[in-house]
């Protein structure tokens, strides 16, 4: 429950009781709180701003993500997380009506550029989507997919063993083991969630981006794949977007709190979950909406 | 509770709607098929003489050639004739003998010519041969003339029934199946005409406008679904010419042919290959909306699970949204098609509706079209037409449920391997 003592004793809460029920074109002004920078930048985020319809969903956003971090970005439902998260795969290129704006560089290049080619940076930067997406093909294919159109896999030897890998990885292997050529779409909706993410780091990404990819999973499955995003994180980078403060808290080191299309508060994850420094962040993570 | 009563009340009705009109349909149907069946299955038998033919060697060959090409000169009806008095000596007289010769098709000549000119041996043999019937005797044979009827009302006089009985008794006149149906083009002569000219044309016409209408149909709906730019005006221009032509009248689009294919760019007249393309105009717009509504109807989200692995623009429709959508692409071609094999107004235009006797043997050759010859059946009053008419209805409906039937079986297959 919120507790005004807390409030009080925090001078550095910036009071904007009225901001929660501002728009965003009114929160323009309101500045990102806590450090956006970090020391080895591997992805810096700079003034993005997303459209859709000449409406705007993403209000100024500067981040940077360092290497081998896990970044958690959290906020009420509709605030444009999904939105922000899709401009690091350039995802929102497929929807007729948004646009994106300003510049986004992944190892020093800006991937918002017309010039940047889609196919190589969706390789290099995975996808789990909110809702399952299973291809209507076998569980097998699903997997297969991604290494057979790069080329990564000389033989079926070799496919055979990314595809067990990754969905061992994803912890659905012993599941499916058996039944490898049955529809994807046929799996319950926590293990295609699954082997939505078996599909994805099957093609080895190096940034893997999650759109609440516990959502459908229950607490074994998503231990398992908080252990797979504790493991992957040794090497990738990973941006998971989540409603579950639990799992903000345990899997990453950073969290990004938005509110209606701005990033308010930036932070070390204990110390946005401990000493909020924005009167919003405190109140959605204390529960008093979102 | 009372409410739940209602309610339940009106699902019932509601469902008994639906099953009596579903009842009414099929009981509309049922009569139809019985009338067209009932009509048309006596179609598929044809009525044969059989006589013992004298190959006479001076008749054909007086000279003993044994040369096919003096052979062919001779009269082979005199065989027939001179048969024919044999098996009825006392018939005497011009016009009896000439009525005589009548019970037997004019065909039997050719059928004679056929048999020698494989088997030039045979001259100077004796032969028994089943030679067809005249039409008038097929339909009392058959039993659409009624024996009983005073003599001026029925198209068998006395004599003739009286011989016929005779061919009776003697059991050398006799039903078989109706092969001359399926292996001849159209005739004058009903007993001698058949559905092949038109079934080829037909079939002709339909792979001209298959192999027309379904690669071009298919990647235009591809193209429009998923690359073209959107909030274009050109291209919105173009969606909606394609929807207003799937509703433009087919006679329209024989009109264009004729003007464009026929007179602009001189294609033969009557051929098949014009019918296919001017029906190929009629079949492109239902087979581009029936292919964008199935692409339409996979999930956005496949695809960007495809894009989201690193697949391209291409891959990404090709390996997950075609496949998919590709059962009711072919359900669309094959409904197409399947109302082109049923048009006749663009083909009358084109010129298809000729009488044709050769059997066509390529796209240029003149043609009709399986509906075209039912209608010019129809036209004809004598009986022997009118059991045609219904059996050729009756092989154009076979055709139908052909193409429907593989219509839902591609959709099944096709499904079974997308899950
Ligand atoms: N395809 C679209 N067309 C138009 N508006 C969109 C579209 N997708 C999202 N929006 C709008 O953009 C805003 C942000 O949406 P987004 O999906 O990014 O929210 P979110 O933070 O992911 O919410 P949730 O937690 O519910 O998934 C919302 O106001 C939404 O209405
Ligand atoms: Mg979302």
């Amino acid at each position: 429950m919120y507790n005004t003592d807390v409030m009080n004793d925090n001078k550095n809460i910036i009071d904007s009781d009225d901001l929660i029920s501002q728009t965003p074109s009114k929160l323009d002004n309101a500045k990102t709180v806590g450090n956006i920078h970090v020391e080895d930048p591997r992805i810096i985020a700079k003034n993005i701003n997303v459209y859709y319809d000449n409406k705007i969903a993403i209000n100024n956003v500067s981040i940077d993500i360092g290497k081998n971090e896990v970044l958690a970005m959290i906020g009420p439902s509709g605030c444009g997380k999904s939105t922000f998260l899709r401009c690091f795969n350039r995802m929102n290129d497929t929807i007729e009506s948004c646009i994106v704006e300003g510049e986004l560089y992944l190892d020093n290049e800006n991937i918002l550029d017309k010039k940047t080619d889609v196919v190589p940076l969706r390789a290099k930067v995975g996808m789990v989507f909110q809702k399952p997406n299973p291809f209507p093909k076998s569980v097998y294919d699903n997997v297969a997919y991604g290494p057979k159109i790069h080329g990564m896999a000389k033989n079926k030897i070799e496919l055979d063993e990314i595809v067990i890998k990754s969905l061992e990885k994803a912890g659905l292997y012993e599941e499916v083991k058996d039944r490898l050529d049955t529809p994807g779409t046929s799996l319950s909706g926590g293990q295609q969630q699954r082997l939505c993410i078996a599909r994805t780091i099957a093609v080895n990404p190096e940034v893997i981006l999650m759109d609440e990819p516990c959502s459908a999973l229950d607490p074994i499955a998503t231990a398992r794949i908080e252990e797979l995003i504790y493991e992957l994180k040794e090497n990738f980078t990973i941006i998971i977007v989540t409603h579950s403060m639990q799992q903000a808290a345990r899997v990453s080191q950073r969290t990004a709190y938005f509110h209606l299309g701005s990033l308010i508060e930036v932070g070390s994850t204990d110390k946005i979950f401990t000493t909020p420094q924005h009167k919003l962040t405190e109140s959605y993570i204390t529960g008093r909406f979102g | 509770m009372n409410n739940l009563k209602a309610r339940l009340a009106k699902e019932r009705r509601f469902r008994l709607y639906g099953i009596l009109s579903i009842a009414l349909a099929l009981t509309l149907l049922s009569i139809l098929f019985i009338s067209i069946f009932s009509q048309g299955y006596t179609a598929f038998q044809e009525t044969k003489i059989q006589l013992d033919i004298n190959f006479e060697q001076s008749v054909l060959d007086p000279k003993k050639t044994k040369d096919w090409d003096v052979v062919k000169k001779a009269n082979f009806n005199i065989l027939i004739k001179n048969s024919i008095n044999e098996l009825f000596p006392d018939v005497s007289g011009r016009s009896q003998k000439r009525k005589l010769k009548k019970l037997i098709s004019t065909s039997g000549e050719y059928q004679l010519r056929n048999y020698i000119k494989n088997n030039i041996e045979a001259i100077g043999t004796t032969k028994k041969m089943w030679l067809l019937a005249d039409d008038d005797v097929d339909m009392l044979i058959k039993g659409h003339i009624n024996r009983s009827l005073p003599e001026n009302e029925r198209r068998i006089d006395n004599d003739e029934l009286k011989w016929i009985e005779v061919l009776e008794t003697k059991k050398i006149i006799k039903k078989f199946f109706n092969k001359t149906f399926f292996t001849s083009g159209d005739s004058a002569e009903s007993e001698q005409s058949g559905i092949l000219g038109a079934l080829l044309g037909s079939l002709f016409a339909l792979s001209i406008t298959l192999i027309i209408s379904f690669p071009i149909g298919i990647a235009t709906a591809i193209y429009l679904e998923e690359f073209a730019p959107k909030n274009n005006k050109f291209i919105d221009f173009i969606e909606v010419n394609i929807n207003n032509l799937a509703a433009v009248p087919s006679i329209i689009f024989g009109l264009l042919g004729l003007a464009i294919f026929l007179n602009f760019f001189e294609l033969p007249r009557s051929a098949p290959l014009v019918g296919g393309m001017v029906l190929s105009l009629m079949t492109l717009p239902t087979i581009i909306i029936s292919s964008r509504v199935s692409m339409k109807a996979v999930p956005p989200s496949i695809k960007e699970g495809a894009l989201g692995v690193g697949a391209s623009e291409i891959q990404a429709v090709f390996h997950h949204v075609v496949p998919v959508a590709i059962p009711g692409m072919l359900t669309g071609t094959i409904i197409g098609m399947a109302r082109a094999l049923g048009e006749s107004a663009p083909l009358l235009v084109i010129g298809m509706v000729a009488f044709i006797v050769d059997i066509p043997q390529s796209v240029t050759d003149p043609a009709t079209a399986l509906p075209i010859q039912i209608y010019l059946w129809a036209d004809t009053p004598e009986r022997g037409f009118v059991e045609r008419t219904s059996a050729a209805i009756i092989v154009l409906l076979i055709f139908l449920i052909l193409m429907n039937s593989l219509a839902v079986y591609l959709r099944q297959r096709f499904e079974k391997d997308i899950n």
